[in-house]
């Protein structure tokens, strides 16, 4: 660029020659150049907003139009960020404490029908008909002909019926995939399990839920991807379970019992090892819940743990221990139980008459309500009623069920003298059989409570503490002396040193007003080994009655001793418990010296 | 210089391009085969699945207490007594197995003389 001179020497020479002022040509050329030099700034000024302007378009328009490609588009599962495994993404399998399957998934495919693309719906109609007997041909055809555009015809099918439906031909018929929950092990733990069902369905996939027991307690956890097919490992022994549910249902018919439930429990860790209600069903096919009548006959119903029932003379020891923790007796201690204890308008009775006075032991061993009233006077309601609540008799069990929280115990509207009386021998109040297995293991294993579980358990956590430990060895030996000296003498198991005591409850009337006379829910609370006890067994008989003799025979040693009894026989090599038997002498060289 | 310094970035983003455009596709090609795989493990898991669910449906305490009835003679079972329990000591140590024989000794009667026939 040529830089024109502010005073061009020849036009000054002339503006002098002509007497004119020279500055003026210098303010006019120094005018004109300040011109250029703005013309040429606002130039390269409105470039640049121009070209920033055209930057903040494209980034606008970018943004926006992102945003409408992610508002319009399908979703899409992002591939290349892989936090986490992204194929399990199924409903985790639950297991038993040995890792065995007590529920997995199947994929299956439902069918559904498109009736507008089908060619021959007659045909379609008949072959259906035919591979599903329990569909009807004439409400098929009417569907397929009629206005619909969409039907489910079978949520899941198997594989062989699906190959039958393909060869139907029809274009019509179209298979969704479909996952299936599989309980392969059939109606055992039955009641634990639960069952599963269809949430949300569609075409695609359908959603599985549970819909009672574990499945419905840990459904969040079983569907959380995060545990990535972590499967939920119960407490149950899949062995043992079936074990005690084949010899209770054996013990049930032979004792012509309507109902019965049983719960084995570690005693140190409140896990259940197994769990049985009968009558029982099949989760794969679950019934449905009855709509009128009683509840407690369905058997979806858990007598184990929504069964609450007064358990009778088993409600016994917890009179004794509390008493001997409190100092009041000793084992050796002589109860007055002259009878019949006469309360206001009530009189207390014993099964025989036990003449003037007991022992303690005996007061266990012959099981008298007198003598255990008598026990509970000296304790009295309020120390009665706190050691029944810290064992947890009065409030719903914490077990990891949906249905838990229906078992809630069913308490004295007052907790007077005479309740405290009847209940120190197990009348009213009504409890389920877990409520007694968790109070049994709390005392007997040497004072510590423990929390019912369903899942296992590593390791012992430590609770409080509710008898101390000799009470609690004393209470052991009352038990042992009950099954070798007492009311459970069919209890005795050859190997396992068995300790228990028995409980005949008459049933109260449904209607209110009473007990039945010939109707009992017969109970044996039982621990094993009694020197070091491993494990709680609970059975608990409704309705039973022994017809071998020549009057039918309702009480607990005649009808739930001998099934727990045949129960401690199978499980107690299953669970790893030797038995401390007299070995026969091995041949062998004597040493002998002379 | 500075001309050569242009042609010396213009070839430097014609380069980087090239190479852009390569990572890509090979990025391409292993999300593609990612996603082969994931589909593989897939059907993989659901094939285990459905072997671990059959595994467990023919292991099924019923079935094996059936097996066990049918077959009770058969294999010698008997029933699970507190007696079956064994101590240690009743167990024999493992008899050390015999040393392979190195020098055999041959004797007269070992010798097949073809008179007879061997039965």
């Amino acid at each position: 660029m040529t830089r024109t001179p502010l005073r061009p020497l020849a036009r000054i020479l002339k503006a002098r020659a002509r007497g004119e002022n020279p500055d003026v040509i210098e303010a006019e050329n120094l005018r004109l150049r300040h011109e250029a030099i703005q013309d040429k700034v606002r130039q390269r000024a409105e470039g640049r907003l121009l070209v920033l302007g055209l930057a903040f378009f494209c980034a606008f328009a970018a943004i926006g139009g992102r945003m409408g490609v992610l508002a319009s588009s399908v979703p899409e599962e992002p591939r290349t960020t892989t936090v986490g495994n992204p194929i399990i993404g199924q409903r985790a399998d639950i297991v038993d404490r040995n890792g065995r399957i007590l529920a997995t998934n199947l994929a299956t495919h439902s069918l559904f029908a498109h009736p507008q693309d089908m060619i021959d719906p007659a045909n379609a109609a008949r072959g259906l008909a035919a591979i599903f007997p329990e569909l009807d041909e004439a409400q098929l055809l009417a569907d397929f002909t009629g206005a619909r555009r969409f039907l489910w015809i079978r949520r899941q099918i198997s594989p062989e019926q699906m190959q039958a439906v393909h060869d139907i031909g029809s274009p019509g018929l179209l298979f969704g995939p479909r996952e299936m929950r599989l309980y392969p092990n059939g109606p055992i733990a039955a009641h634990i399990l639960g069952g599963a069902s269809y949430g949300r369905e569609g075409v695609a996939s359908a959603e599985v839920i549970g819909v009672a027991g574990v499945e419905r307690e840990f459904d969040a956890f079983l569907r959380d991807p995060a545990n990535e097919g972590a499967p939920l490992e119960l407490s149950l022994d899949l062995t043992v379970q079936a074990a005690a549910e084949q010899v209770l249902s054996g013990g049930m018919s032979l004792m012509n019992a309507k109902g019965a439930a049983s719960v084995l429990m570690d005693i140190h860790t409140g896990e259940i090892i197994s769990m049985v209600s009968l009558p029982d069903f099949d989760p794969n096919n679950r019934p449905r819940v009855l709509l009128t009548g009683d509840q407690s006959d369905s058997p979806l119903f858990n007598r184990a743990v929504q069964g609450v029932y007064e358990l009778g003379s088993t409600f016994k020891i917890f009179a004794v221990a509390q008493a001997m923790e409190l100092g009041l007796i000793n084992s050796d201690t002589m109860i007055d139980t002259q009878g019949p204890l006469t309360w206001g308008r009530f009189r207390i009775r014993d099964f025989h008459d036990y003449g003037a006075q007991l022992s303690t032991t005996d007061v266990i061993v012959k099981s008298s309500n007198i003598g255990t009233a008598r026990i509970a006077m000296q304790v009295g309601a309020d120390r009665q009623q706190a050691f029944l609540g810290a064992l947890g008799f009065l409030k719903a069990t914490p077990v990891e069920l949906s249905e838990a929280p229906s078992g809630a115990p069913l308490l004295p509207r007052n907790w007077s003298e005479i309740s405290t009386m009847t209940i120190s021998y197990g009348h009213g109040l009504s409890t389920s059989p877990l409520h007694l297995a968790t109070g049994y293991a709390s005392v007997l294993n040497g004072g510590i409570r423990v929390e019912p579980t369903l899942l296992r358990q590593h390791g012992i956590t430590p609770g409080p503490r509710v008898v101390r430990a000799d009470v609690s060895a004393q209470v052991r030996q009352m038990l042992r002396a009950v099954v070798v000296r007492g009311t459970a003498s069919f209890g005795e198991v050859p190997g396992y040193a068995v300790g228990g005591k028995t409980g005949t409850a008459d049933k109260p009337r449904e209607n209110g007003g009473g007990y039945y006379d010939d109707k009992v829910i017969a109970t044996f609370a039982s621990i094993f080994p009694a020197d070091d006890p491993k494990y709680v067994l609970i059975v608990t008989l409704d309705e039973p009655s022994e017809n071998s003799g020549t009057e039918p025979r309702r009480t607990a040693g005649w009808t739930a001793v001998p099934v727990a009894a045949e129960m401690i026989r199978r499980v107690a090599p299953l669970l790893g418990l030797r038995p401390q038997v007299d070995m026969v002498q091995s041949v062998g060289v004597t040493l002998t010296s002379n | 210089m500075r001309g050569f310094l242009y042609v010396l970035a213009a070839l430097g983003v014609m380069g980087m391009a090239f190479w852009a455009y390569q990572e890509n596709y090979k990025t391409q090609a292993a999300i593609k085969d990612v996603r082969d795989l994931h589909a593989q493990i897939g059907a993989a898991h659901e094939r285990l699945g459905m072997l671990r669910a059959e595994w467990a449906y023919l292991n099924r305490p019923d079935r094996l207490a059936d097996l066990a009835d049918l077959n009770y003679d058969r294999l010698g079972l008997l029933p699970l007594m507190p007696d079956a329990f064994g101590q240690v000591d009743q167990i024999i140590y493992p008899i050390p197995p015999i040393l392979p024989i190195t020098d055999p000794i041959e004797l007269s009667n070992d010798v097949y003389r073809g008179t007879e026939e061997p039965l």
